[in-house]
């Protein structure tokens, strides 16, 4: 940018002034920076998609230029809207179970190691078989098809709530567990106000990767139960554009899903930062 | 004697009269070894006598902070016992606070919070404890930082909560395991003077770990010397210097007469150890 100025600055004038003026200027750059360049890159991507597409005539059923695609958003938008709530819907809850289950597997798991060692194998076992390979036989049990969903997108995201709250748990200063023992502290006592505080940051490390994840098994779990019907979520709706070779609707329901996982990152991002900013390293800001 | 080593081992300089009271807590043939077959204690008796201060003074691996921790309760001797005579048989309570040589403060929770802590694990609740907890924190000089988070304090500061923490309960005995060793000097000595003011207020009975020379002189009127390999007892000096102590006593004569005496005896276990080797 300005190094120019920068060396002709840096001549007889007073070393401190120049120094400060400089580190002044780079927070300013570097404040819009945070900002612009992210969407400049983005918009030269999109406009070098539409170029691309523009220039190589590549047909709209191959590869449909961002125009097409956002035309598709609002044209489908009566039909795309519903199926993202569905979609949605399936994702919360799973995540909202996965929570429940995976903090109460972990706060069990925490209460003796014999009960962790006995079951913990079967935690490992579903998050290791591919949701895709058991979802099939989950549709086959489960009679309803929004619980067998749920199943699905539960068994995908519980894994990361567990094994990082059960690190947590385990994790609580030695200390503090001898001066809890030293004043007659109860099990539960230790659990509610040592324990779990000190887990606290393991397990929101776990939900924002089971924010992602449920939604991944959400999609992944209705594509392989593949009806459709009132009720049909975002994957449905893109399978059924793909068989038709409505590539702007796959695409645009594919750009819906994304935003659906970036916002839930920066949901459950913005929760940590506000559970954790008074007092833990990752979340405190330093100054210099 | 109220502290000796019956297997033998040097007495040393010890000096101390008998205690007519009887002991707050009597440690009787502790012996504590674990499982990696190092033994921590051989055969220690000591008896700590109510209202007095007493330094634990030795080589790291002398067993001084193990013995803190099974008066402490927080292991058991592998042979022998400690007799709390004072108490009633049964009474599972020992009144007694700890400081550890980390502030060991609860990070999520605000400073009045963390003093809280041991009252509240008795089931008091917050309204029902604040008046205790900020007169805790006013003794240690720190009722303006009640609602500041630990990582906002200084080292010394965070000591003084820690110190504070212990006090809320208003134990008879305090435990400290070389609370001041992470410190620099001028804090060590400013929380020297407090520790001394406290227990001079509040009619405590102090153990004090420390591998300090200068620190248990200028701190206690007891100091027990103790070698490693294995951690025994082997000198029990009185400190007959009248309290208060002010910086005074840290440049006088009778001051540094006592770190000489302390110095010597610990430097006997020290040479002892270096023939054994």
């Amino acid at each position: 940018m300005s190094s120019a100025d920068l060396t002709g600055l840096s001549g007889p004038a007073p070393g401190l002034d120049v120094a400060e003026r400089r580190k002044a200027r780079r927070a300013r750059v570097e404040r819009w920076a945070r900002w612009l360049l992210p969407v400049v890159v983005m918009a030269a991507t999109i406009a070098l998609w539409q170029w691309y597409v523009v220039a190589y005539k590549v047909p709209h059923y191959i590869l449909p230029g961002p125009d097409r695609v956002v035309d598709a958003l609002v044209r489908d938008w009566p039909m795309l809207w519903p199926a993202l709530l569905v979609t949605l819907q399936i994702t919360l809850g799973a995540l909202v179970v996965a929570t429940i289950g995976g903090v109460g597997l972990a706060v069990l798991f925490a209460q003796s190691k014999w009960v962790e060692m006995s079951f913990f194998p079967y935690a490992v076992i579903l998050q290791v078989t591919p949701v895709i390979v058991i979802a099939p036989l989950i549709f086959i049990y489960v009679p309803s098809k929004i619980v067998g969903l749920l199943i699905c997108a539960w068994i995908v995201a519980f894994f990361p709530i567990l094994s990082n709250t059960t690190l947590g748990l385990n994790s609580a200063d030695h200390n503090l567990r001898n001066l809890f023992q030293l004043y007659g502290a109860t099990r539960w006592q230790t659990l509610r106000y040592l324990r779990l505080p000190a887990a606290l940051p393991y397990f929101l490390g776990g939900l924002r990767i089971a924010g992602g994840l449920s939604l991944i098994g959400a999609i992944v779990a209705e594509f392989v139960a593949g009806t459709g019907g009132v009720g049909s979520g975002l994957a449905f709706k893109i399978l059924e554009a793909s068989y038709r070779l409505n590539i702007p609707r796959m695409f645009a329901a594919i750009l819906l899903i994304s935003l659906t996982g970036i916002i839930i990152f920066a949901v459950l991002s913005l929760v940590t930062h506000l559970l954790l900013r008074n007092w833990h390293e990752s979340a405190v800001k330093r100054d210099g | 004697m109220s502290a000796a080593s019956s297997d033998g081992a040097p007495r040393g300089m010890a000096s101390r009269p008998l205690s007519e009271t009887p002991p707050i807590v009597s440690l009787q043939g502790i012996t504590k070894s674990f499982s990696n077959a190092t033994v921590a204690l051989r055969n220690l008796s000591l008896d700590i006598g109510a209202g007095e201060f007493v330094s634990l003074l030795g080589p790291s691996g002398c067993g001084k902070s193990t013995a803190l921790r099974l008066i402490a309760g927080l292991s058991s001797p592998t042979n022998g016992r400690i007799v709390w005579p004072g108490e009633a048989p049964g009474q599972g309570d020992h009144e007694l606070g700890f400081v550890f040589q980390e502030p060991t403060l609860m990070p999520w929770a605000s400073v009045f919070a963390n003093v809280h802590l041991p009252l509240r694990l008795k089931g008091r609740s917050v309204a029902a404890a604040r008046d205790e907890v900020m007169d805790a924190l006013d003794m240690v000089g720190l009722a303006g930082f009640a609602d500041s988070y630990p990582r906002e304090l200084s080292g010394g500061m965070k000591m003084r909560v820690s110190i504070a923490r212990a006090l809320v309960t208003r134990p008879k005995l305090l435990l400290m395991d070389e609370p001041f060793a992470a410190l620099d000097e001028i804090t060590r000595f400013k929380l020297n003077n407090d520790i001394l003011r406290l227990w001079e207020t509040l009619d405590w009975t102090v153990i004090f770990v420390t591998h300090s020379v200068f620190e248990s002189v200028y701190l206690s009127n007891r100091i027990v010397v103790m070698a490693a390999r294995p951690g025994r007892v082997v000198a029990d000096l009185a400190v007959d210097a009248p309290y208060p102590r002010t910086e005074e006593f840290r440049t006088s004569h009778l001051y540094s007469d006592y770190c000489r005496q302390a110095s010597e005896a610990l430097q006997a276990t020290l040479n002892e150890e270096e023939r054994a080797e």
